[in-house]
């Protein structure tokens, strides 16, 4: 049983770092766009067959194929921003939301159009799984885990020591102030957009990596990346990261105890208990 | 081709009461519901439980489904009403979700993906079409009585006062209204017609199963209700009709694409879907009804 319980914290540190990627990506867009992007599921999906056609058709290996994930969803979440959300922006933010919903239907369905429903897998060598004592952890898991940390350390240089991070950073807090500094909120704002996007793409990569993706693997984890970044509050960097990795926990000890299709249960109840007893997440200052 | 089009037409009474339930939150109150599949799951789910095995006479079976469905509007808005809209967008998408999860593993409950099939049906079936005749007259009869109230609801007082509240909350507020209130009650009361559209969606197809309430659904209703006007529920109904128009367009021209699979024409008509409700929102979000008075201008990007 403690074999178990440890085993399943240890498989959740390591999902839950990974769903870190996706969730700054989600917050930092929301931190700076201020909507929700309900189309991060697609934009995942899109990362992750951009670099499955990198890896498997082309045969870049799975690291190099991550660009090609980051690069596929920030052109996705670009164009999406550009055609179909920034011109609603007068309509508020709700309507934003919706639309973003309506161009993650467009975007699943032009994956659908070219590849199918089927499953497909990432060209990767099979390896045994590494032991430790009763523990048990996969080389790909292994490698998975410790690219998300490597990105969420990039990220985290860039917003503190750049210039153009500590910029974003400043849009974030207060727009008005940040333009009398001469900085662009525009600019930031679409940088956010490529980034946060690119980011949800690699997130996509990896979470499919060790399994298989289809048009649907980003949808599945909608939930889980909502909850992490609500629990973290939303539009915090840090907040997401330990969101993910309590979601990411979570969700493997629920496997313990329930089917596992309730994986996914878990992050919704926890957005409720999170509403309902501080909104505003660990991080967040608003409400 | 008759009884399709008669069966199509009933399907329309369905979603014109989703795009009603829907209008009444998103055109009224300003809340929006990304969730409207798990409410109309849930009605389905509770009218086919009760009138298959619990042998409940179909009327009150519709009862419960309205029931159901206002409860489950009630719990989910407790926690997210006071807080800001885009919660209660993540919120009512995360609802679906776990409906759809529940329908689909509590086999006990729900038996499972095989759905339920061979739910009573209101009234005996000599052969489909007059069976489908008779849905159609029963679901417009429903339609006709449900578009009544809710324009009654919309023209009285209290349907002003909802529609200050999407308008500007705080002003409300100072005016004295129930602002958390009456968003409950409008939340609940719109998810009660969603339990009542998928209690009768089950009885007229006498099965369901957790892949008829995808979000697709939320996403064809949205469309239907920003096609027809928002915060009209003449616009609503109207939509809703012209969004099964729209469907069976669609099905036509994916079938008549030279070169594609069926799963690409499937696609396609997915896609289509998004597409074009992003259209309207870009380019005609008044719809086809506009509401008579005029919306108050937004001050920029209005957050609450």
């Amino acid at each position: 049983m403690l074999s178990a319980l440890l085993q399943a914290l240890l498989n959740g540190i390591v999902s839950g770092t990974i769903l870190a990627v996706p969730a700054i990506g989600f917050t930092a867009m929301f931190a700076l766009l201020r909507y929700g992007n309900f189309a991060v599921g697609a934009l995942a999906t899109v990362g992750a067959y951009g670099g499955y056609v990198a890896n498997a058709q082309w045969g870049w290996p799975a690291l190099a194929a991550l660009s090609a994930a980051f690069a596929a969803a920030g052109i996705a979440g670009v164009a999406l921003d550009r055609l179909a959300l920034k011109p609603l922006k007068a309509s508020g933010a709700l309507v934003v939301a919706i639309a973003s919903l309506a161009g993650s239907l467009v975007l699943e369905n032009i994956v659908r159009w070219f590849f199918g429903n089927d499953l497909r897998g990432f060209d990767l060598p099979i390896l045994r799984d590494m032991r430790f004592g009763d523990l048990r952890v996969g080389p790909q898991q292994l490698e998975n885990f410790l690219l998300a940390l490597a990105i969420m350390i990039a990220i985290w240089l860039f917003l503190a020591f750049t210039r153009l991070g500590r910029a974003m950073r400043a849009v974030a807090d207060n727009p008005e102030l940040a333009m009398l500094k001469g900085i662009e909120p525009e600019r930031m704002a679409l940088l956010a957009t490529i980034v946060g996007s690119g980011l949800v793409g690699v997130g996509g990569m990896l979470l499919g990596l060790d399994t298989s993706i289809d048009p649907l693997t980003g949808n599945r984890v909608l939930l889980s990346v909502f909850a992490a970044a609500v629990l973290g509050g939303l539009g915090s960097a840090p907040g997401a990261v330990l969101g993910a990795l309590i979601i990411g926990v979570a969700e493997e000890l629920t496997v313990l105890v329930a089917a596992p299709a309730y994986r996914s249960a878990i992050g919704f109840l926890v957005i409720l208990i999170v509403l309902t007893i501080r909104p505003a997440g660990m991080f967040g200052e608003r409400s | 081709m008759a009884s399709y089009t008669v069966f199509i037409l009933a399907v329309g009474g369905i979603y014109a009461l989703l795009s009603l339930s829907l209008n009444l939150v998103w055109g009224g109150v300003g809340m929006v519901n990304l969730g409207l599949a798990g409410f109309f799951a849930v009605g389905a789910y509770a009218a086919a439980m009760a009138s298959k095995w619990g042998g409940i006479p179909i009327p009150l079976a519709l009862l419960l489904a309205l029931g159901c469905g206002a409860l489950a509007g009630l719990a989910i808005t407790i926690s997210t009403l006071r807080l800001r809209d885009d919660y209660l967008a993540i919120v009512t998408l995360g609802f679906a979700e776990v409906v759809r999860l529940i329908a689909s593993n509590e086999i006990w409950l729900t038996n499972g993906t095989d759905g339920i099939s061979g739910i009573p049906r209101p009234f005996p079936a000599p052969d489909p079409i007059t069976y489908n005749g008779y849905f159609l007259i029963l679901i417009t009869a429903v339609v006709a009585i449900v578009f009544l109230l809710l324009r009654r609801l919309d023209r009285s007082p209290y349907g002003r006062a909802l529609r200050a509240i999407r308008e500007d909350q705080q002003v409300a507020a100072v005016a004295g209204k129930p602002v958390t209130r009456f968003k409950a009650e409008a939340f609940a009361l719109a998810a009660a017609i969603a339990g009542l559209a998928g209690a009768l969606y089950g009885h007229l197809t006498s099965y369901v199963a957790p892949d008829l309430f995808q979000p697709l659904i939320t996403i064809y209703i949205f469309l239907a209700v920003t096609a027809g006007g928002t915060g009209r529920p003449a616009g609503a109904v109207l939509g809703a009709y012209a969004l099964i128009v729209f469907l069976e367009a669609t099905r036509f021209f994916a079938e008549w694409i030279p070169g594609i699979t069926p799963l690409q024409a499937a696609a396609a008509r997915e896609a289509s879907v998004g597409l074009a409700l992003i259209l309207l929102l870009r380019f005609r979000p008044a719809g086809i009804l506009p509401e008579t008075r005029a919306p108050a201008p937004r001050p920029g990007d209005q957050r609450s």
